[in-house]
């Protein structure tokens, strides 16, 4: 893991992404609001974790930033531009996307896998094969061994650290995560952590990170946003999180803590 | 006269019916494969369309063989009596499995590797053409394969309007009471039809993606 990451000058200000005013609700009968007015900046380098419990519109925040997803009202807006007047396409291979399950390609041998942004961005062969072995190392697998192997061979911590090589390849500025450790195994889980928290000090990327499991926020960010049925209910650098005096931020707390009783 | 002492004495012309039989069957279905794949692909992200063709497949499927021959004789340019007329109704019979394991070989695709595939800036084109397709052509293989077993079935009621084929054998078979001549119709079809399931079957197998 001795490989640096090229580290791109900045052509845009201060916030890489920013929500203003932001609200999405599904265009059905019922027209369920699943993000309600969220302003939100996201300076560069900055390792935003998202916490919430299922439902609260996590995936939704992650979706509205690569445009998979445009906002009801308000704008989400990467590098200055909102995402409503970018081309999806060139905003989406600017902005790595790893997700639980990896998502990986079946029918593509982990080589290929990694090399698919920048195959779609027409790099020449040789720059791409030297990519791939760089991910691959970057993220503690060995090319030799892995590169021509299916995604059906690798065990599901190596699958993710795919997922996590594929995101990096174009270099993008900007990597969303969606609980990418959460189908894990607690050991494997607790050791990829590791490994992607001194990963991502290293990158030098903005990176918004969606979890419902405080102990992998309080490892991961340099600050922790708490959605609470679309809102936020709470925003801390993770020293100060478990202080705030929010209803939320006591009941993922008390996740933290063994059930009285327990182990006696 | 036995049924061995009569395929030795007309092996000449068996083998030439089941030739033609074959030629009708290939020629077939190379048509419904490029009629219904390139439909089965268009219709994904079109509903409205996709019950319309499935629909009107299906409508073609529920009409008796024999009727099916009957019908297109009239009709112009298609119909008619011979080859022609035969080849139009194979047609339509064999694209119904074709363009239903199509549909569903391409909708069938884990959600999750179509999401990634989305996020990571691929086109509407390349998700279909790179991931979709690939990842459904095991499917899409068996509806193939399910479709080429029919029309082996369905071809030999071609002899009735005259396309030539085992056919031939098994309809004079019938009018002359003869189970030599049925059977000299009936046996190669059979076999025509279990070797094609048993190739198709080989190349589905290869092809299929875990």
């Amino acid at each position: 893991m001795s490989i640096e990451m090229n580290t791109k000058t900045p052509v845009f200000s201060a916030n890489t992404i920013e929500f203003r005013d932001v609200s999405f609700h599904i265009n059905d009968i019922l027209a369920r609001v699943i993000i309600s007015s969220i302003s939100l900046a996201v300076p560069q380098n900055e390792t935003l974790v998202l916490l919430g419990r299922s439902g609260s519109g996590k995936t939704t925040f992650l979706k509205l930033i690569n445009g998979m997803l445009l906002p009801s009202s308000g704008q989400v807006l990467v590098q200055g531009r909102p995402t409503s007047v970018w081309d999806p396409i060139h905003l989406r291979r600017g902005i790595g996307y790893v997700i639980q399950d990896a998502g990986l390609f079946p029918h593509f041998t982990v080589a290929q896998n990694v090399a698919l942004v920048p195959n779609l961005e027409r790099w020449e062969p040789a720059r791409i094969s030297a990519r791939v072995d760089e991910m691959l190392q970057l993220v503690g697998l060995d090319p030799r061994e892995f590169s021509h192997r299916r995604p059906r061979e690798l065990s599901g911590g190596q699958r993710q650290r795919v997922g996590v090589a594929r995101a990096l390849a174009a270099d993008p500025p900007i990597l969303l995560m969606d609980e990418p450790f959460g189908a894990l195994d607690p050991v494997t889980r607790a050791e990829l952590q590791r490994e992607f928290s001194a990963l991502a000090r290293r990158l030098g990327k903005t990176i918004v990170f969606v979890t419902h499991d405080l102990r992998e926020a309080l490892l991961l960010a340099s600050r922790i946003v708490l959605l609470q049925s679309g809102r936020i209910v709470a925003s801390a650098p993770p020293q100060d999180f478990l202080r705030l005096d929010h209803s939320e931020v006591r009941a993922f707390t008390a996740s933290l803590t063994p059930l009285p009783g327990a182990f006696a | 006269m036995s049924p061995w002492a009569f395929f030795s004495e007309h092996r000449a012309e068996i083998l030439s019916a089941t030739l033609d039989h074959m030629a009708l069957v290939v020629i077939a279905m190379l048509i419904a494969i490029l009629i219904g794949v390139p439909l089965g692909m268009f219709i994904v992200q079109r509903p409205a369309l996709r019950t319309i063709a499935l629909g009107i497949a299906s409508i073609f499927q529920t009409i008796p063989s024999l009727a099916l021959f009957g019908f297109l004789i009239p009709i112009p340019f298609i119909g008619g009596i011979g080859k022609r007329t035969a080849i139009v109704a194979l047609v339509l019979y064999a694209l119904l499995p074709i363009l239903r394991n199509t549909y569903v070989g391409l909708t069938g695709i884990d959600p999750v590797v179509l999401e990634a595939a989305e996020a990571m800036g691929m086109t509407r084109g390349q998700i279909l053409f790179r991931v979709r397709f690939p990842l459904a052509l095991a499917v899409i293989l068996a509806g193939i394969r399910t479709a080429t077993i029919i029309t082996i079935g369905v071809a030999t009621i071609a002899a009735a309007i005259g396309a030539g084929g085992l056919g031939t054998f098994i309809f004079r078979g019938v009018a002359l009471v003869s189970d030599a001549l049925i059977l000299a119709g009936a046996i190669p079809a059979a076999l025509l039809a279990l070797l094609a399931d048993f190739l198709l079957g080989l190349l589905e197998h290869k092809l299929k993606v875990s």
